[in-house]
């Protein structure tokens, strides 16, 4: 990496037509993106950016970076390999919700239990849109969809518990209309070293219309999302209430504060060290945890790839064809 | 005392055992060692799939066959001279392919009631005539091998895992084999106790049959004249590691191996993981998708990508072949065969998968085919397959089977400075601002450019929806989608430019057998026995599948009558009769097991007398 050079939004805008619907959460996502990649202050063809297939997927033909739409599910391995081969890029990987989770669960788990040193944004609208309206990994049961005319009998996953559970090193959750929470939380996962995964809860107007609603909207979010910062106590819906652990559970409880005594005294730190707290937090009901949920540090895959090639370069300073070919047992016929 | 050695020119040896009986390896330390002696000779593991299957039973015979010679020689022999019976269990599975007159050394301390019922015989075949007409030497194999090695203080266990040595040192004994390498090899691979006892098992057995009366002499099978050289011996999974690290060094790129473990492939990446010092990443994937995936990442990265699999790994890889087909990104593909459909037979050899090679993805979709018809010969087409794949921009697919990819030859290492160059030729930085176009052609090779991330000035975008010519951009358009496909299999037509004219091997009007893959051997040599025979036929093999060589329909033409020999039901058959509309026949053998001569000659014989 050089000196910081000086781009704006418009130099990461590339010349085609984006062609999501009016309205899609996609186009806050992309404002961002391009936002964050020039605050980052690195040239654009430093960046490549990685999709499956969606919606979400086509991401990359909006982006002037370097930019490869593969196949669906698929991206977390396309974009492992790039970044193995061409360590110095910042490799970004777009997915939604059925690319990440239902076609390629198994490509992003390995990514992230890896820690390949690249960032995961997943958009999930809880629908599959590209296809028209079925339900998804993370619609709600009792969903009535194209594919589920009289609800959706699949119990729906939770992205970050998923990542946690893959022993993933970065998992924050953000939101699409929340611009200046969604530009952080991009910097902050560029920022880390390791595969950083990024829920993006955004909104598909045509066949989800409301599905966030109780955090997506202005007013409700001011109620219902609980912003997590390390060292900070867990308090939502404008200071008044907050989050504890029950002693008798050992879950998390949500309490007023005033309320039978509470203060603030008693509530629970947020520390994004903590696996447990990271694994309550990702599925509290009620308030909806934003923020960097979790966050350690652990050596990257590529670096110890590298490193294993350099040691044996090392060990073996002369590699050639030659001692390549002409070693172990040879004989020589006069 | 002393004993006369007799001269022979080939000898076919079968070691066969347990699986836990270290047969691979005593086949593997006599192999060696014949190469050390100048033999020419071709080997042919033959094991199941499971590791360990129940002790004594039939389904856990392991087999390893070995023909060496003094003469150039092309198989591994099609019945063995000499069967080594470990026990009762790999008499029975290997008697069969044992001709009258041969020699069976048989382990007689695995021949009790129980040995007998796991084997499935209901009375014992040393004693009830079954072995009459062999050559039989009985040789309480466990029993003798233990006492040898009591000095060492090995547990009974321990004791009776050094027999196969002993059995190897009387082998040693039989064709006058110099132990020194083997030796040597004990030393570096095991500790003491576990070397010393291994050494006096294997010194043991050599006395042992020098002073075995039922073995009056041995044997001395003389030096072949081979092209002079330096060779070494080399199984054919590898000879492809070997080719592609050296297609690393040719290009300047680092290798990347993208692979999910799959019999009887993994030893690619078993060896490719250990060259690291040549500037190769291998990448062990969780699936087979994502062992593409990653490999065509890192040819968008800008390595030299390579993928290795087998035939249900190749039917998952598909959707990737097709995208790096339509992203024009160098990747070589390698599908080691076995026996299927679906799990199929996953130890044994079978050349079953060259549709879905040449045709297995939706859509238009060609890419290259090109496969190895010898151990050795895997080296090249690596080498060939690297080239293509970097120099015309696109996904090559290499074939070859189980058969190649375990058995080995003696290999005459090429000198260095014959090697091809292979040349990246990546797109450079722009800095004036000019316009990039990623899907603009070089007019010789129709390549796109490989322009890699973090180049300035080359920023694009690439990805799975059709391309417009020249930009690159996402295209519906009609007539665009149209030329793009015609665009990529002209990209396909142009490699036969670059590849040699085929030469028929005898006749070239009369019988033609045409080959692909490894048949190579048996074929060539039954067409030379039917030659030196008089009979009018010739031989034709073919390296290059797809494209097929430029010469290939005249050659077709000329021949009075075209058959081919392949292990499926015709697959070649029909791809050619679809190109030429020619009239053919198929002689298809699907058992999992390699041509052997004799049964090919029958074959041959109707078209020849018609």
């Amino acid at each position: 990496m050089t000196e910081p050079i000086k781009l704006t939004k418009k130099d990461f805008m590339s010349d085609q037509t984006i062609r999501w619907c009016p309205g899609c959460g996609d186009y806050a996502i992309l404002a961002q993106v391009q936002t964050v990649f020039a605050e980052i202050g690195r040239p654009t063809h430093e960046f490549a950016v990685i999709s499956g297939i969606g919606c979400s997927s086509r991401f990359p033909y909006y982006m002037n970076t370097y930019g490869f739409h593969t196949i669906h599910g698929r991206a977390p391995a396309f974009a492992s390999g790039v970044k193995l081969a061409n360590p110095d890029l910042s490799v970004w990987q777009i997915t939604g919700d059925g690319d990440a989770l239902s076609i390629g669960g198994n490509h992003l788990i390995h990514a992230l239990r890896r820690n390949v040193d690249m960032q995961i944004l997943l958009f999930n609208n809880r629908i599959y849109g590209l296809t028209k309206g079925q339900y998804s990994p993370t619609s709600e049961v009792g969903k009535k969809t194209k594919s589920s005319p009289m609800g959706s009998v699949d119990h729906p996953l939770e992205p970050c518990a998923l990542a946690l559970g893959s022993d993933a090193t970065f998992v924050c959750r953000t939101m699409d209309l929340d611009v200046k929470h969604l530009r952080k939380m991009l910097h902050q996962s560029y920022e880390h070293e390791g595969c950083s995964f990024v829920e993006i809860f955004q909104e598909c107007n045509i066949f989800n219309e409301g599905t966030f609603d109780n955090v997506r909207k202005p007013k409700q979010r001011k109620i219902n999302a609980l912003y997590c910062e390390h060292g900070q106590p867990l308090i939502f819906n404008k200071g008044t209430q907050g989050i504890r652990v029950s002693p008798q559970t050992f879950t998390l409880e949500v309490v007023t504060l005033g309320e039978n005594g509470v203060t603030e005294a008693d509530l629970l730190v947020h520390d994004e060290t903590n696996l447990a707290l990271a694994t309550l937090l990702v599925r509290l009901k009620g308030p909806v945890a934003f923020g960097v949920i979790y966050r350690v540090q652990r050596e990257c895959y590529e670096r110890y790839a590298h490193a294993q090639v350099k040691e044996a370069k090392e060990k073996t300073p002369n590699a050639d064809i030659a001692t390549l070919l002409y070693s172990d047992s040879t004989w020589v016929v006069e | 005392m002393s004993k006369s050695t007799q001269t022979l020119t080939d000898v076919v040896i079968r070691f066969a055992g347990d699986s836990g009986d270290g047969m691979q390896l005593t086949g593997t330390q006599f192999t060696d060692t014949s190469a050390i002696h100048g033999n020419d000779l071709a080997t042919f593991p033959d094991y199941p799939a499971e590791i360990r299957a129940p002790a004594g039973t039939l389904n856990g015979v392991s087999g390893f066959q070995l023909h060496f010679s003094s003469n150039d020689i092309l198989t591994p022999g099609d019945s063995p001279s000499v069967l080594v019976a470990m026990n009762a269990a790999a008499l029975k599975t290997n008697i069969g392919t044992v001709k009258a007159g041969a020699m069976v050394i048989v382990n007689t301390d695995k021949f009790g009631k129980r040995d007998l019922e796991l084997a499935e015989y209901t009375s014992n075949p040393l004693e009830d005539g079954t072995l009459d007409d062999y050559q039989l030497v009985k040789v309480p194999l466990s029993s003798l091998s233990k006492g040898s090695v009591e000095e060492t203080g090995l547990k009974t266990k321990e004791a009776d895992r050094c027999k196969n040595f002993f059995a190897l040192g009387m082998c040693y004994w039989l064709y006058s084999r110099d132990m020194t390498h083997t030796k040597e090899w004990i030393v570096n691979k095991f500790k003491p106790p576990y070397s010393t006892a291994n050494l006096k098992a294997l010194d043991a057995g050599w006395s042992f049959a020098d002073t075995l009366e039922i073995l009056p002499n041995n044997y001395e099978i003389p030096p072949a004249k081979l092209t002079p050289g330096v060779y070494r011996n080399i199984t054919g999974n590898h000879a492809l590691a070997l080719g592609f690290v050296t297609a690393g060094h040719l290009s300047g790129l680092q290798l990347f191996q993208g692979a999910y473990p799959i019999t009887p492939a993994s030893d690619v990446l078993h060896f490719l993981s250990k060259y690291k010092a040549h500037n190769v990443l291998t990448f062990q994937a969780e699936d087979e998708i994502a062992a593409i995936s990653a490999s065509i990442g890192a040819a968008f990265g800008g390595a030299l990508a390579l993928t290795t699999s087998s035939g249900p790994g190749i039917a998952l890889k598909g959707e990737a072949i097709g995208l790096a087909t339509i992203t024009e990104l160098p990747l070589v593909i390698v599908d080691i065969q076995r026996g299927g459909p679906s799990t199929g037979l996953p130890t044994k050899t079978e050349q079953s998968d060259l549709n879905i090679a040449v045709f297995g993805r939706h859509g238009e979709s060609p890419i290259p085919v090109i496969a190895a018809g010898t151990p050795s010969d895997c080296f090249n087409v690596a080498v060939e397959a690297a080239k293509i794949a970097v120099e015309f921009r696109m996904p090559v697919m290499v074939l070859t089977d189980g058969y190649l990819a375990n058995g080995s030859e003696p290999w005459k290492l090429p000198d260095i400075g014959t090697l091809p160059s292979i040349e990246p030729n990546f797109e450079k930085a722009r800095t004036d601002g000019s316009k990039f176009l990623p899907y603009k052609r070089d007019p010789e090779t129709l390549a796109r450019p490989w322009a890699i991330p973090g180049t300035p000035g080359l920023d694009h975008r690439i990805g799975g929806l059709e391309k417009e010519d020249e930009t690159g951009n996402v295209s519906y358009d009609p007539s665009n989608h149209e030329y793009m496909s015609h665009i990529r299999q002209e990209k396909v037509n142009k490699i036969q430019a670059v590849i040699d004219d085929l030469e028929v091997f005898g006749h070239s009007d009369g019988l033609l057998i045409v080959t692909w893959g490894s048949p190579y051997g048996a074929v060539r040599s039954a067409v030379t026995e039917e030659l030196q025979a008089g009979s009018k036929i010739g031989h034709l093999h073919l390296r290059w599948i797809n494209p097929l060589p430029a010469n290939l329909e005249s050659i077709l033409r000329e021949a009075r009558q075209v058959v081919t020999a392949e292990l499926n039901l015709g697959q070649l058959k029909r791809y050619l009769q679809g190109e030429y509309a020619i009239e053919m026949n198929c002689i298809g053998k699907i058992q999992g097991q390699p041509f052997h001569i004799e049964e090919l000659r029958a074959h041959f014989a109707p078209f020849l007398k018609s």
